[in-house]
């Protein structure tokens, strides 16, 4: 019977439901309001890793390369798609070894600004060459990179969760490169990374003109 | 004519809601209970990367190699962890070195990222080395013995967990681009083994 009240008396029900979602909005509105907890304050860790994690994705200088190895892998494809991404981080992070203990690298900076014009006009040009050719270049330009990242940890976080938080985001960064590399499958995509790769490249001639000023 | 019967809902929603005003504390660390020495070495385990990471990178590795790997690595790891933490508690407290902790990572790490073909006796090796070493490390710091013998058990349980879901997760992958997916991470871990190395230099 009730069931039948309620569909000849469809304005009730209404009631009801707006009645239920205003108490809803409140307790929800009341939760929301409650402070954080901080129940575990291990503040310098955690600023360790964000600080990292932060750092290859603040500079645009490392952010263009590092999509770059994406989108050339993407382009390459296998198995260069998945070597290529993983050869970076581990000569990245010998650079970046070297940076932590002091062994100076001369012009990290031209370095860093030339890993985007070559890896952009391979992209751009399309070339192909032997995996081991593309690995190699990969890896030469990954140092500069690493070595910039080893030499700006900031004093008095924690080493490890910094070193990781920038793996990670370079990790991330090559991730997204290869996520947009898989237009190449269709014609306006190839088009479309062609345009990428020049973008980079252009990006890369301009690191290098405010390296050299 | 009757009048409409009010719903009842508007009552129920207050009742529910005055309910949950009347919350009491939740005692999330449960030190009042007894139950607190188990969560701490359990979130001691989950909150330090140096155990955390390593731990991981081997039950990855085992899960790669197959279902036999992965049963060897969640029972010894645990195991060999709990005797290294029982050692552990008696001894003097010792430092971790850090070229130590840098190796794991690069040894571990560099295996995944390899998709290195190890033997079932060299798994069961690297797993109880891992937990001894680790688990000897953690029971140096552990403090009074009745509350730390407690949380070693929690830390354990952690390790136990970790290694099951990660290992039974990799097992099951068929994929050969999941199965890279895992050595990329191995090649991260790696990655962050010789930083750690870079920078252990470097406060020597």
């Amino acid at each position: 019977m009730k069931r039948l009240a309620n569909k000849v008396c469809p304005t009730q029900a209404s009631f009801a439901w707006v009645a239920l979602l205003r108490s809803l909005t409140a307790i929800t509105l009341v939760f929301l309001c409650a402070p954080s907890a901080f129940a575990h304050p291990q503040k310098g860790e955690a600023v360790g890793f964000l600080t990292g994690f932060r750092h290859p994705i603040s500079g645009w200088d490392h952010v263009l390369a590092m999509v770059a190895v994406g989108l050339w892998g993407a382009q390459l494809g296998s198995p260069a798609i998945w070597l290529l991404p993983v050869a970076f981080p581990m000569v990245m992070a010998m650079g970046g070894m070297l940076g932590l203990m002091g062994v100076p690298l001369p012009g990290v900076e031209y370095g860093i600004a030339l890993s985007a014009i070559l890896l952009g006009a391979a992209v751009m040009f399309e070339l192909k060459p032997p995996l081991t050719i593309a690995a190699l270049l990969v890896g030469f330009f990954a140092i500069f990179h690493g070595h910039a990242h080893g030499t700006e940890l900031p004093a008095g976080q924690s080493a490890l969760l910094y070193s990781m938080g920038f793996v990670i985001a370079t990790g991330c960064l090559h991730a997204l490169g290869i996520g947009i590399g898989t237009v190449h499958r269709w014609g306006w995509g190839q088009k479309f990374l062609r345009l990428a790769g020049g973008v980079v490249t252009a990006g890369g001639v301009f690191f290098l003109w405010r390296a050299v000023a | 004519m009757k009048p409409a019967n009010p719903s009842r809902i508007p009552l129920y929603a207050f009742v529910a809601f005055t309910l949950l005003m009347c919350v009491t504390p939740a005692e999330a660390h449960l030190n009042t209970t007894g139950m607190g020495p188990i969560y701490d070495g359990l979130m001691h385990f989950l909150m330090s990367p140096e155990d955390f990471v390593p731990v991981l990178a081997l039950a990855l590795l085992a899960g790669l190699r197959g279902a036999a790997y992965g049963r060897r690595a969640l029972f010894v790891l645990p195991i060999a962890w709990l005797l290294g933490g029982l050692a552990g508690l008696s001894a003097v407290a010792a430092n971790p070195h850090p070229f130590i902790a840098a190796a794991w990572f690069l040894l571990l790490g560099g295996l995944l990222a390899a998709d290195a073909k190890l033997s079932l006796r060299v798994t069961t090796a690297l797993a109880a080395f891992l937990g001894l070493y680790h688990g000897y490390l953690n029971g140096t710091g552990m403090g009074v013995f009745e509350t730390a013998a407690v949380a070693l058990l929690g830390l354990v349980f952690a390790v136990f967990v970790l290694v099951a879901l990660a290992a039974a997760f990799v097992v099951r992958l068929r994929a050969d681009w999941a199965r890279i997916a895992v050595r990329v991470a191995g090649s991260w871990i790696a990655a962050s083994g010789l930083l750690m190395l870079g920078w252990a230099v470097r406060t020597r």
